[in-house]
């Protein structure tokens, strides 16, 4: 699945990361390539999600985060001090562990990355709506129910409208961050199927907690231990012949 | 055994605060209804004169009532929108250094006796508005409803911003991951997802408006006037209350109970208040 010619998307050079005096990514040096999927693997704790979220510095929501190294999103450095944040975020969009609905309607919830981008015409809304519903693959469940409240959806559905609320502001890179830990495995299934589909069109990272997820999804994995990335690889060279004997540990299950 | 007994303790705290409540409606519907034995309801509520200590009195509430409703009004106007902001920059704007500073001094503002308020509306105020608006009376509706709204700023900043506050960081997060500015996300989705609080916040506001006593009765005059002009001085059901009761009505006549009266005028007005506030928040309360 591992295509080694496609281009690299996002890179990060040396990049480490503190909470305070606490150490929390150590010299991540990752080069993530456009329309694959990167899937990041690790024990609770090791630091994939907080280097998830230096991907579109979601991690400046916590105070006292600093943030050494690089990261470079089509060659450019996000960690520039001449960066904007608010448009980075709409490249990079996010996918929540939780699913995270606005407590609105189905339309609204939407439309808000729409009214964001600038775009007011109603038409245009209402049109590119019904596209991204399409997109994240839950339009026939909620196409006769778009001004019901988002939150009565179930937490599958929910998590694709999450989904369809990022595709919206039409992002290049999306993040998700343990997309399915709060799914059952139907929902999941239709979470990963999406992927497959999204990943055509985007570059997409997730973090994830399942290896069967990761190995079942990824074209790339990166295994995290402790803060440091210890492993990168093809996912298949990954689960079948890891380099590092602590990598073989955690996929056979043997810890984590 | 001991449980039982401190459980019994607890429970009769818990009925003397029903007790208390139940008893004042009753005082003051008892005393109500020996004032309508004399004067019809008809009169009271539609008549446009309140002289009920001339020699031929007149006993119509709206004076009151609307001096009250245009107090309260411009003390809305001015606490609502500021207490929002201030709602608003607490909760998703201010750094923790100046939030610690700043809240509790925001609190101190209610924590000023309402006399002094009084006082700083009369001769601090009403003087330097004259200069702007020449044909202010010394005693107004505006002045005192001015201050009014600074003093209630407290109560409706500090229930919206705990309400905001509860919106969950992830509702936060997943505006900002869509490359919301701090802008749009506090007005388009905190406030909307803490509407229910924010409402319930302007609703205590606005009772603890029609309530207040002291700053009307000292800066706004003691005239019962029918009129919506804020620059003429008027009087509120709280502050007649407040006038009669002080002077030297005798007991058990028809002078003394319009103090009930307007009491139960003033209770049925909060009440309803309340109730419209409860029935807001049981109909938009927010799941998150």
């Amino acid at each position: 699945m591992a295509e080694m010619n496609s281009s690299v998307k996002i890179e990060t050079r040396n990049l480490h990361l503190y909470y305070s005096s606490f150490h929390a990514l150590k010299d991540i040096n990752i080069a993530m390539k456009d329309r694959q999927i990167t899937a990041l693997i690790g024990p609770s704790g090791c630091g994939k999600s907080t280097f998830l979220r230096t991907l579109n510095r979601m991690n400046e929501l916590i105070p006292n985060t600093r943030t050494e190294g690089r990261v470079m999103l089509d060659g450019e450095d996000i960690y520039q001090p001449t960066t904007d944040v608010v448009s980075l975020r709409k490249r990079v969009g996010m996918v929540f562990q939780r699913p995270n609905p606005f407590p609105k309607s189905i339309f609204e919830n939407v439309a808000f990355g729409l009214r964001v981008l600038g775009i007011f015409s109603k038409r245009e809304i209402e049109e590119k709506v019904e596209q991204s519903l399409k997109d994240a693959a839950i339009w026939p469940e909620v196409s006769d129910r778009l001004h019901r409240n988002a939150l009565s959806l179930t937490l599958g559905q929910q998590q694709r409208l999450c989904i369809a609320r990022v595709l919206a502001v039409e992002p290049e890179v999306v993040l998700m961050d343990e997309p399915c830990s709060a799914l059952d495995p139907i929902a999941t299934l239709k979470i990963e199927e999406l992927m497959q589909e999204l990943k055509k069109n985007y570059a997409i990272v997730i973090v994830t907690h399942n290896m069967q997820q990761a190995a079942r999804t990824s074209d790339w994995t990166g295994f995290f231990l402790l803060g440091e990335m210890l492993e990168y690889a093809p996912t298949r060279d990954i689960f079948t012949r890891p380099k590092d004997k602590r990598t073989e540990n955690y996929v056979t299950g043997r810890y984590g | 055994m001991k449980e039982r007994g401190i459980e019994f303790i607890l429970l009769l705290s818990a009925l003397s605060s029903i007790f208390i409540t139940l008893s004042i409606v009753f005082i003051l519907l008892y005393e109500a209804l020996g004032f309508f034995k004399d004067v019809s309801i008809l009169e009271f509520l539609t008549g446009k004169q309140w002289t009920p200590l001339f020699a031929q009195p007149k006993f119509g509430i709206l004076p009151l009532v609307a001096g009250t409703l245009l107090v309260t009004g411009i003390a809305v106007a001015v606490a609502l929108p500021i207490g929002l902001i201030v709602a608003i920059y607490l909760s998703e704007y201010a750094p923790f250094r100046i939030k610690e500073v700043a809240k509790p001094i925001l609190e101190l503002l209610a924590a000023v006796p309402t006399v002094v308020y009084g006082y700083f509306a009369l001769l601090f105020l009403t003087p330097i508005l004259q200069k702007f608006i020449p044909n202010l009376s010394g005693f107004n509706a505006l002045s005192p409803g001015i201050i009014m709204g600074l003093m209630i700023i407290p109560y409706v900043s500090s229930v919206s911003e705990d309400s905001m506050k509860a919106v969950p960081m992830h509702i936060r997060e997943g505006s900002y991951a869509m490359g919301a500015t701090k802008f749009q996300t506090a007005f388009k989705v905190i406030i909307p997802s803490a509407f229910s609080g924010i409402a319930a916040a302007f609703i205590i506001g606005i009772s603890r408006a029609i309530g207040e006593t002291m700053v009307v009765a000292i800066a706004a005059g003691m005239m019962p006037n029918l009129t919506l002009n804020p620059l003429e001085p008027i009087q509120t059901l709280t502050a007649y209350i407040v006038g009669v009761s002080l002077g030297d009505v005798p007991h058990g006549t028809v002078e003394y109970k319009t103090i009930f009266a307007a009491g139960i005028t003033l209770f049925f007005m909060t009440l309803s208040l309340n109730i419209l506030g409860f029935w807001f928040r049981r109909k938009i309360r927010e799941v998150y």
